[in-house]
């Protein structure tokens, strides 16, 4: 059995929401964005790239941060909803516009 | 004996200027409205200094709240007990009580983001741990309130170990009264109970405590958690290095610390946030919607593109009619006191040519920095600056930069001195640094009269095609000033400011409106700062220059002066004798000039500027306009005796017709695109150096730029006026 591809931070589209999974903790700037709260379980809502693709935004309860994409690929995630689907766990969030 | 009735003084009239009781830090993420709270709570009775040895600035208010009189110290925005940047660190070294001068805070007012309760938890946890009496203002609770958030405050209370909590919403004032209040009693709030634990970091830092308590130096444990912590932080003695790192190794194993205090603290928060906090209802305004439109790749970059040439034409249409006002105001001032003074004298000149005019030169910077600053703090405010960094972020770097650098390098093109103290975003001290040495490139206002006159006088008003060559010449000059820009900060950032790409790490700021008074006080801080620090330099040139170009006097000059004068009287009458009259004056301070040490330094350093094409003339003029750019039209104007005054048509004329001794002429063509080649790359501003001075914290940068832009600007002429086939 083929364990499928880990995917990261960097791969999500804008509109995904995701959890954090597991993260590579060597890099100083990772470990700085943890300090902002990016841990495992902690549900993240992929915001957009930039022009030309870097850095990238994302909002994790309320608070919107952007990382560069290498620092992106450092965190392992799994995805809880896409842009079309229906908005997953609670966050609090502005930007989707779905009542609860 | 007298009765108590007759001694007691009325409390009214006990003198005012009693010593702070205590001393308490502000505290909070940074764009949480701690700035806000704290000028709501102190007014204009804060005063702002720097912390020894850093560029980070020191905000203390005192304020008296239900009598109690208090100090205020609005601390830099931080994330964590463990910093990572200068700004941060300071704010833990003051909460420790590790800054010299600085008061170690009794208590503590925690400013937290009602609407980022997931970020501010974090460090409030690690804030209840410090045993100090502690109060914490929830900010933006309007805005929470909007998104239909519901916290409920006793539980969070409960939650961090007893914290009173004052919603407040620091534009309008809602929610103040009560916080005033609950300053006044801080004092007396007992500090909060712990309601997290980590028992093995906490065993570990108690048993370092106890280790060197036994070796007599007395630590917190939470001091020593810190230690435990962070890699760089500052140890005691050389033995303690031995012990934190073996406890650390103990500890922590594998994993980073930061790392594993980050997984177990959000941990806590998660659970917390999920009793106390109920999610907003997702509904979505119209304004809302827009400025995530806005918020946009292609939408954000036509946005920023409006937004800077407002900029730039409001700093550039704005200010020049209040330079105008200005310049006039201190012309009009040095006529007044002339009148008064013996005329004639050197008082008289050093007043009014020395004095009067280097402070002028100093005020004259205020409108562009004004406006300029409004602008910037306007858009630092909103949170708009931050959202421009992230869109440029990407070309930005290819040129070794981060996004963080664009506004200040768009600003130099008004102005590089307000642009240079606006690289204060710029958290990446290389980055920094970098930006500052590229931002004088940026063709500034001050080169324009230069330029304006050079072109004017000696490129053919011709068109090649569709284009006139004067403007294209003027477009040229921009190009190479921005080449010469982006070319130092890659060839710094490849060499001596290697370091890595800058992180791009940004707690975006949500949109909203700016509170005028925040605008207002970081305005007064920006021209206070540059009137004491740059003021002084640029006065100090100013007045040498001023020296340089009087002294000595020469006796000899005023007697042909005054003997041409009697014959003109002798000869003329009318208007033909006014204009005799004035012509003498101005080959009179022509004269002067040319046996003054200015003169005379021209003439000294002539043979260094002779391959360029110049004479001792043009030479002088470069040395007196090192203070201030726009000078060197005057002193051109002196030096080729049309007068200070002199419109460019009599002064380009004279230029025209100026030749060397051996006859031919100076200004040849490729002299003045030498000339100009000069001008755009030469760092030709007394105010300029100043403020790298004091934005770099050392002499190093300014000599460095002044020195490495001098010789780029000479190779460029040497090269233009040897390829051109002089």
């Amino acid at each position: 059995m083929s364990r499928s591809p880990l995917l990261t931070l960097a791969d999500l589209k804008p509109g995904d929401r995701a959890r954090i999974d597991s993260i590579e903790t060597a890099d100083p700037a990772v470990q700085r964005l943890m300090v902002l709260g990016l841990v495992e379980g902690a549900e993240v809502l992929f915001l957009r790239r930039s022009l030309g693709g870097d850095p990238l935004e994302i909002r994790i309860y309320g608070a919107a941060i952007s990382l560069r994409d290498e620092q992106a690929r450092r965190f392992g995630v799994v995805k809880t909803a896409s842009r079309d689907a229906q908005p997953g766990a609670r966050q609090g969030v502005v930007a989707n516009g779905q009542p609860r | 004996m007298a009765s108590p009735a007759e001694t007691a003084v009325p409390l009214e009239r006990i003198a005012v200027n009693r010593k702070a009781v205590a001393t308490i830090a502000v505290v909070g993420n940074p764009n949480a409205g701690k700035s806000s709270v704290f000028n709501r709570l102190t007014g204009l009775r804060q005063h702002t200094a720097n912390y020894p040895g850093v560029t980070v600035e020191r905000r203390i208010g005192r304020s008296t709240f239900g009598g109690v009189s208090l100090d205020l110290i609005d601390l830099p925005g931080t994330y964590s007990l463990s910093p990572a940047s200068t700004d941060e660190k300071i704010a833990v070294d003051v909460l420790f009580g590790r800054v010299a001068g600085t008061q170690k805070p009794d208590a503590i007012l925690a400013v937290i983001d009602s609407t980022r309760l997931y970020q501010g938890l974090y460090l409030l946890q690690q804030l209840t741990a410090l045993g100090r009496p502690m109060i914490v203002a929830l900010t933006m609770i309007d805005a929470a309130e909007r998104e239909g958030r519901k916290i409920d405050l006793e539980a969070l209370e409960d939650a961090l170990g007893g914290v009173p909590i004052y919603p407040v919403v620091a534009t309008s004032g809602r929610g103040f009264p009560a916080l005033n209040a609950a300053l006044a009693k801080i004092l007396s709030v007992p500090p909060p109970r712990e309601t997290a634990h980590w028992p093995e970091l906490e065993r570990a830092a108690e048993s370092l405590v106890a280790r060197w308590r036994v070796r007599g130096t007395e630590l917190h444990r939470v001091e020593a958690e810190r230690l435990l912590i962070d890699a760089n932080a500052p140890t005691l003695t050389p033995e303690t290095v031995a012990d934190v790192a073996s406890a650390r190794a103990e500890l922590f194993g594998a994993e980073p610390p930061l790392a594993a205090e980050a997984r177990r603290r959000y941990a806590w928060v998660r659970g917390t946030l999920a009793r106390v906090e109920s999610p907003g209802s997702g509904v979505v305004t119209q304004a809302a919607r827009l400025i995530e439109w806005l918020n946009r790749p292609w939408p954000g970059t036509a946005a920023l593109i409006v937004l800077m040439f407002l900029v730039f034409q409001a700093v550039f249409a704005w200010a020049t009619p209040l330079v105008d006002l200005i310049d006039a105001g201190f012309g009009g001032l040095g006529s007044i006191v002339a009148s008064v003074l013996p005329a004639g004298t050197w008082i008289e000149s050093l007043v009014v040519k020395g004095i009067i005019a280097g402070v002028g030169s100093v005020i004259v910077f205020l409108p562009q920095i004004l406006i300029l600053f409004l602008f910037i703090n306007l858009l630092e405010d909103t949170g708009y600056l931050a959202r421009a960094a992230f869109l440029v972020d990407r070309a930005m770097r290819s040129v070794g930069l981060s996004g963080q650098s664009v506004i200040p390098l768009l600003s130099s093109f008004a102005c590089a001195v307000p642009s240079i103290m606006a690289t204060r975003v710029i958290p990446n001290r290389r980055d920094r640094i970098a930006t500052i040495l590229a931002a004088p490139f940026m063709t500034c206002s001050a080169r324009l009269p230069v330029y304006a006159l050079l072109i004017g006088a000696f490129v053919p008003a011709q068109r090649v095609g569709i284009v006139n060559l004067q403007g294209l010449v003027l477009f040229g000059l921009y190009a190479i000033g921005i080449i010469g820009g982006v070319a130092t900060a890659l060839l710094l950032r490849s060499s001596v400011l290697r370091g890595e790409n800058p992180t791009f790490i940004l707690a975006l700021p949500e949109f909203r409106l700016p509170n005028v008074r925040t605008v207002a006080m970081k305005l007064l801080d920006r021209v206070r700062v540059f009137l004491h620090r740059a003021g002084t330099i640029i006065f100090a040139v100013a007045v040498v220059v001023w020296a340089l170009t009087y002294f000595p006097r020469s006796p000899e000059v005023e007697q042909a002066r005054a003997a041409a004068e009697v014959e003109a009287r002798a000869a003329l009458t009318g208007p033909a004798l006014e204009r005799r009259l004035a012509d003498l004056g101005n080959e009179a301070a022509a004269d002067h000039i040319a046996q003054s040490w200015l003169g005379r330094a021209g003439h000294w350093v002539e043979p260094a500027f002779r391959p360029l094409g110049w004479d001792w003339k043009v030479s002088a003029a470069v040395i007196a306009g090192f203070p201030a750019r726009e000078v060197v039209v005057a002193v051109l104007g002196t030096i080729y005796a049309v007068g200070e005054e002199a419109d460019e048509e009599t002064l380009a004329g004279r230029l025209t017709a100026a030749r060397h001794p051996d006859g031919s002429p100076v200004f040849t063509l490729p002299m003045v695109l030498g000339l100009l080649l000069f001008y755009a790359w030469c760092l030709q501003c007394a105010a300029t150096l100043a403020v790298i001075r004091r934005e770099t914290n050392s002499w190093r940068w300014p000599v460095f730029a002044w020195s490495y832009m001098t010789a780029l600007g000479y190779g460029g002429a040497l090269l233009i006026y040897r390829l051109s086939g002089a």
